[in-house]
């Protein structure tokens, strides 16, 4: 448009800069936005830093003593100060392997994301770039794919793990299995948003430009597909992350997931159902407590970002 | 107040509130218009013309909104209606035409449907009536066979037709004044004049009062009684149309109507208009001898026939099968031949559909023809796929595109657009040479070095329009083919921008495709023409010759609807044309 009145300089310096971007703006004037960062900032800490934040070592057997187990949380009748959450059945210290399980709860969650974004973004540009028949085939097995629900394709391949290595599966190749369960339920969707980009990317005419210039294929696809259609790649991945959290907690709780030596979010809140219908209700709350709030501030954040992102939106 | 006046704005001011700032979208507008008065709003894009139509029709996106000034409809105020008496006055007094037809229908109703409903909301008329009027009303914008065709769906109209549908729509409510915005932008020339003619003889006959929005002042001296040339939010200079177009007492119209391409007589440079964005104009000419840009082997130099495409076919998919029989092709281009010898400039022009870019970008190698050969330098290509053997060949063909928004990345700073085809051919020995080259090439295409830091969308139209030039010629081009390369533009940086090319192709010796749909600017640009429609190539011939004798029936009709501003009439005798 034309003039433009009363327009201040932009300012200098990339920090400044950010400070001032639209983006930013809407950041900070949306207080639940801020909020669910918060959160979300202030779980990564924790469990980045349990080791030091935690008041106990729930790994140190030296310091777990049965006659702590089952004990209320602190301000409760018989509840013991040492223990602010109280104590799970074998006397650990519930706060502190809340602390812990975050850890891995968050661990299992970025990383088969980050699985699942690899898989899915590659067969998405191959698909949206290439078309034809390949695009054809691999499109269907994603629908196919689609048409599991997670849960089953994770019991399947635990099931497939756990009988090629005669029930002797280690801590960390079940926490591997995991990932690689929920990385394989997730693909399909990266995949089928990134082929409807590339393809409108493709039809653009900076794409045939470099065509015209002769460069290869793959690094059209490369240098100026892929960094054109990672936005909605954000999106996905930031929302997929609190369900990927969910899942995890999911097979944990069924027994297929994170064995109970290294208690997860979903591991500590199936510990804790056994004790529900004895009045033993802290176990499964706390744990359960702080991964719906964990998951609500997370899908906040990726819902903003959606909206930030969407032009259409904004 | 004069009896026959049907719309006076005074000292309108529309604002746009942000968090940076306000904008002042129009500002101290005064407007009037009489009924049976085609009155024209001409301005470039972002003078403001599209919100003043807005403005009356109480349209404005929030946030923006009328700080001053006020709008009079029958001397009746209407600036300050609500929401609720707005949209009443909307349907009953005041009509809106858009420029695109195939979004201003909905697509699920029947034409029948949004005419009768409109009528029945305005006009109370019971639902045969209204049916009836429908009907009628759909001859009157001569729509053949109306009684049969007020049941069918907007898509099975074509683009005039549906746009006859829009008008026809506008006038159900037989409404006082009608707004054009851009009405006939998105038709093809020959439509474009069935449509003018349409709203002119509408006009007369039922008295109406028209605002027509418009950057293309051929249509602003072909329909318009009346014009008011806006520029940045101001309108800078009114009165009679053939008065200001004849003799235009502000600056910024006669630059306006300096820039428009002529038709009748080839000029060797455009005026330079440098009002709305600096031309860029002052740079030396590059001496090819010891310039990087002439740095070609003699290999590379040709003489005589440099292209020829032979018999060349192009059938896109409609539907796939995996049996032949079943498939279905549309046929783009219907065996097309010619040839362009080294250092012209060969013009393709056609309307939309005629398959000319298809032909641009199968020389170009981004589609492969169904038939025929296409040959550089003397090689076929056709005969080797993309990869490879033909990449040697293709970097000397070099393309510029139609739409300068789309047609750079938009996450690649300009200095690595424009580097990055001299670094993948090789054509430079290091990264220090290459962004010495970049650093020249943006000063030779009038942007300047500290240009090559930032990111495209920091630049407008015209300015990427050059970004993509000077891309194309980092391969070292021998053959530049330009694809409607200023019909994004407005008509002033669209000079600047030809300018360019002109001189680049003379300097480099360049060879050079144009294809547009613009005759005028065919003749400016091109030393020989083909003319295309439907997929077949109707005519060659030198451009001269081509525009004082036309061959070919389509080619003439081509010519007598091209607009033209000298054969401005009086004004009196403006509606009795056609």
């Amino acid at each position: 448009m034309a003039e433009a009145s009363r327009q201040p300089a932009p300012p200098r310096g990339w920090f400044a800069r950010a400070l001032d971007s639209d983006v930013f703006h809407s950041f900070y004037t949306s207080p639940v936005t801020v909020i669910a960062a918060l959160v979300t900032l202030a779980f990564f800490f924790v469990a980045i830093f349990a080791h030091w934040i935690a008041p106990h070592d729930t790994f140190d057997l030296a310091t777990i003593s049965i006659m702590d187990s089952e004990l209320p949380p602190a301000w409760l009748d018989g509840g013991d100060p040492r223990f602010f959450l109280g104590t799970d059945d074998q006397g650990r210290d519930l706060l502190s392997a809340i602390m812990y399980g975050m850890r891995l709860s968050l661990l299992v969650g970025f990383a088969s994301v980050l699985f699942a974004a690899l898989i899915g973004v590659s067969v998405g540009l191959v698909s949206g770039y290439l078309g034809g028949t390949l695009d054809d085939v691999l499109m269907r097995i994603a629908d196919v794919q689609l048409s599991f629900p997670a849960i089953l394709i994770a019991l399947l391949v635990d099931g497939i793990t756990k009988g090629l290595f005669l029930g002797q599966a280690s801590e960390v190749l079940s926490i591997f299995v995991v990932v690689v369960s929920i990385a394989i339920s997730t693909w399909p969707q990266y995949a089928r948003t990134v082929r409807a980009s590339t393809m409108v990317e493709k039809s653009k005419e900076y794409v045939q430009a470099v065509q015209v210039i002769g460069l290869p294929p793959w690094l059209i696809v490369l240098r100026h597909v892929l960094p054109n259609v990672l936005g909605p790649v954000l999106v996905i991945a930031t929302i997929n992350l609190a369900i990927a959290i969910i899942i995890e907690a999911t097979l944990s709780f069924l027994g297929v997931g994170i064995p109970p030596t290294q208690p997860s979010m979903g591991t500590l809140i199936r510990i804790g159902n056994n004790f529900l219908f004895s009045g033993i209700w802290w176990i499964t709350f706390f744990p359960a407590l702080a991964l719906a709030v964990l998951v609500l501030a997370v899908n906040m954040l990726g819902d903003w970002i959606r909206d930030v992102l969407n032009p259409k939106l904004r | 107040m004069d009896a026959n006046e049907l719309l006076r704005i005074d000292k309108l001011r529309v604002e746009f509130p942000s968090r940076r700032g306000t904008f002042v979208a129009v500002d101290a507008l005064d407007l009037d218009v009489a009924r049976g008065e085609i009155h024209g709003l001409v301005g470039e894009s972002g003078a403001g013309k599209s919100t003043v139509g807005n403005a009356i029709m109480g349209l404005l996106e929030p946030p923006g909104r009328i700080t001053g000034g006020e709008i009079r409809l029958n001397g009746k105020r209407i600036d300050a209606m609500d929401a609720a008496a707005m949209r009443m006055l909307r349907g009953r007094k005041v009509g809106m035409i858009f420029q695109d037809p195939l979004t201003s229908l909905n697509p699920l109703l029947t034409v029948e449907q949004q005419l009768v409903e409109t009528m029945m909301l305005h006009l109370q008329v019971d639902h045969a009536a209204a049916s009836r009027q429908a009907v009628e009303l759909l001859d009157q914008v001569g729509i053949p066979r109306p009684g049969e065709r007020v049941k069918q769906y907007p898509h099975q109209f074509s683009g005039g037709m549906r746009q006859r549908v829009v008008i026809a729509l506008a006038l159900c409510s037989n409404p006082d004044l009608i707004i054009a915005d851009e009405p006939t932008t998105a038709l093809d020339v020959s439509i474009q004049s069935q449509i003018l003619d349409l709203i002119k003889s509408l006009c007369r006959e039922r008295s109406l009062g028209v605002i027509l929005i418009t950057h293309d002042i051929g249509v602003i001296a072909e329909t318009t009684d009346r014009v008011a040339v806006m520029y940045r939010a101001r309108v800078v200079e009114r009165g009679a149309t053939a008065k200001v177009l004849h003799a235009p007492e502000h600056e910024y119209t006669r630059a306006l109507i300096s820039a428009v391409p002529r038709p009748d007589v080839r000029l060797h440079r455009f005026p330079v208009v440098s009002y709305i964005e600096d031309g860029g104009e002052a740079r030396g000419p590059i001496d090819i001898s010891g310039h990087w840009l002439g740095r070609f082997d003699a290999s590379e130099r040709h003489r005589g026939e440099l292209a020829r495409i032979e018999g060349v076919s192009m059938n896109f998919t409609l539907r796939r099968s995996m049996f032949p029989s079943r498939r279905t092709f549309f046929t783009a281009v219907d065996d097309v031949s010619f040839q362009v010898g080294a250092g012209e400039v060969f013009g393709l022009v056609g309307e939309s559909g005629s398959g000319k870019s298809t032909v641009a970008r199968i020389i170009a190698g981004i589609h492969h023809p169904s038939a025929g050969r296409l040959l550089y330098a003397g090689t076929d290509l056709t005969a080797q796929r993309l990869a490879g053997a033909r990449r040697s060949h293709q970097r000397h063909i070099q393309m510029i595109f139609q739409d300068p928004f789309s047609s750079l990345n938009p996450r690649m700073r300009v200095r690595n657009i424009i580097a990055e085809p001299m670094l993948f051919h090789r054509l430079v020995a290091s990264r220090a040479e290459a962004s010495e080259v970049v650093d020249d090439l943006l000063e030779h295409v009038g942007l300047g070095r500290e240009a090559g830091v930032k990111f495209p969308h920091e630049f407008s139209g015209g300015q990427r329009q050059r970004i993509s030039i000077a891309r194309a010629l980092a391969t070292r081009p021998r053959l530049l083919i330009c694809d409607e390369p200023t019909s994004a533009l407005d008509v002033s940086i669209q000079a600047q921008i030809l300018n360019l090319l002109k001189d680049l192709q003379q300097e480099l010796e360049l060879t050079m495709l144009f294809i547009s749909h613009d005759l005028p600017v065919i003749r400016q640009m091109c030393d020989r023409v083909g003319v295309m429609q439907n997929g077949k190539l109707l005519e060659v011939a030198p451009t001269e010759q081509l525009f004082e004798q036309p061959q070919h029936a389509h080619t003439r009709e081509l010519m007598r609807l091209m607009p033209r501003l000298h054969a401005l009439a009086p004004p009196q005798a403006v509606g009795a044309s056609a």
